[in-house]
């Protein structure tokens, strides 16, 4: 079954890595032009997800789609942009240079290069080399390197991970900016506190999907006072601690 | 495969070769010192250089090129830029092409300084053109690329990468021809070295060092060690995995 309405649709998907089962048979269905949050602690199966939504993932059962065609199937190789957890971009290479490669990879035009550095804040860094730029920067050049092309779905794993607050907030409003002009957002992140700042929330662990709701629903419904409190009241109602 | 994202990661291969200086001077400097080495060790034996020089001159390059590469991959496999290709509209052999065109055009600037080194400044004498030497440098420098991609595919860590040099190309040197012709080799030996593609190389190398018209045999070889090259570079996109566990 096929929903148009959905960027993404995971149905009964099963992933099994290192002969353990990383993702339990998860169904799930991530709606169009928003910033979905994809919360919980590490080890939970965030990565491995976000791998099997970009079509990198070997699944061991059900199947993923993206805009209604199987996970990474040629023609959603355009569509979709994958920034990895870690930077993955070429140290010995400028952040213009590298940004313009992953540009053309995808046939985006020339000017979207300097946009794409413009969009992340880099633009005086735009000619070093990308081996000599700090933490913060190197994981926004591997954002630029994703927005270059213009992607309809944008994948994002951990991508506030280390950065200070000011670049943080300046993200979570790039991403809104985004989903406002009809990108779909799947942002992963082990900080709770990034909960509030998504449109939509599902929380992850163990491989399972404990929750999909809202910011607001998430604390309504469990009656706690923050995000991480409400996790960890959902942790205990389900394993009958509560 | 398409031709513009092969020459798109060329372009960007060079690049990154071009902004590691030292790499750049190693390439070009290292095969002239031994070339040079070689022709002091037997300086008052210039026939036995002018034998086996030119096959050093095919020799040198694709060792250094089947380093080079093997590392330049694994750092792609290890810094996860390969992972992200993976999910771009990249092909498995526009990644693995662009590397090889990259690295051949290395192949060109490297062969011209080391050729020309060792005629000019070290007095090689070949019977053939001195361009059929550079020629079949540069094949073998290319050959060394796509071997050295093919080995990387097997490599999951820097110390592995740097061990397959030995385990692929040793065994092929002991073989090709320059220790022991390869027809005096041991039955089982002299077959092996039938398959291998240096040897090709060496007997090419060895045809434009005695024949002044030596087209006719080092053509063959030339034919076989593309061969080698298509085939690795075939079997290297093969073992490159979009999906990884």
């Amino acid at each position: 079954m096929v929903n148009k309405e959905l960027a993404i649709e995971a149905t009964d998907l099963r992933v099994i890595r290192g002969g353990k089962v990383v993702l339990h048979d998860l169904t799930v269905g991530i709606p169009t032009a928003s910033v979905v949050g994809l919360l919980g602690p590490s080890g939970g199966g965030k990565s491995t997800f976000i791998r099997s939504v970009v079509g990198v993932q070997r699944i061991a059962g059900g199947q993923v789609t993206v805009f209604g065609e199987p996970a990474g199937s040629p023609a959603l190789r355009h569509r979709v942009g994958y920034v990895t957890q870690t930077p993955s971009v070429y140290a010995d290479l400028t952040v213009r240079e590298n940004v313009a490669y992953f540009g053309a990879v995808c046939g985006a035009p020339e000017h979207a290069t300097a946009e794409a550095i413009a969009s992340v804040d880099l633009t005086p860094q735009t000619d070093q080399r990308v081996g000599t730029l700090s933490g913060g920067q190197l994981s926004r050049v591997s954002l630029a390197a994703a927005l270059v092309a213009s992607p309809d779905l944008l994948v994002l794993d951990e991508p506030t991970v280390g950065l200070d607050p000011v670049l943080r907030r300046d993200l979570w409003d790039l991403f809104h900016r985004l989903a406002a002009g009809g990108t779909s957002l799947l942002v992963s992140s082990h900080v709770m506190d990034e909960a509030t700042r998504c449109t939509r929330l599902l929380l992850i662990r163990e491989g399972r999907i404990i929750a999909d709701t809202t910011p607001a629903d998430l604390l309504t419904t469990t009656g706690a006072p923050d995000a991480e409190a409400a996790f960890l009241s959902l942790i205990d109602s389900q394993e009958g601690r509560a | 495969m398409n031709p513009r994202l092969t020459l798109i990661t060329a372009g960007r291969v060079l690049r990154q070769i071009r902004s590691d200086h030292r790499t750049v001077a190693l390439m070009l400097v290292v095969p002239c010192v031994l070339i040079g080495l070689l022709a002091w060790v037997f300086g008052d034996k210039p026939m036995v250089f002018d034998h086996i020089g030119p096959a050093l001159l095919g020799v040198f390059p694709f060792v250094v090129m089947f380093i080079v590469t093997s590392i330049a991959t694994l750092r792609e496999r290890t810094g996860g830029t390969i992972e992200r290709l993976m999910a771009t509209p990249l092909g498995k052999a526009d990644f693995m092409v662009g590397y090889a065109v990259a690295f051949g055009i290395m192949a060109i600037v490297q062969a011209l300084v080391a050729t020309a080194f060792a005629v000019w400044v070290c007095g090689l004498d070949v019977a053939g053109p001195v361009w059929v030497l550079v020629v079949v440098a540069v094949l073998d420098a290319v050959l060394g690329t796509a071997l050295g991609l093919l080995a990387s595919a097997f490599a999951h860590t820097e110390f592995q990468a740097v061990q397959f040099m030995p385990a692929f190309v040793l065994p092929q040197f002991l073989v090709c021809g320059l220790l022991q012709p390869r027809d005096q080799l041991p039955t089982f030996l002299s077959h092996l070295s039938d398959l291998l593609p240096l040897s090709y190389a060496v007997d090419a190398m060895g045809s434009v060092a005695t024949k002044a018209s030596p087209m006719g045999e080092v053509g063959p070889d030339l034919l076989i060690i593309g061969g080698w090259i298509a085939a690795s570079l075939l079997l290297g996109s093969l073992t490159l995995r979009r999906q990884t566990e």
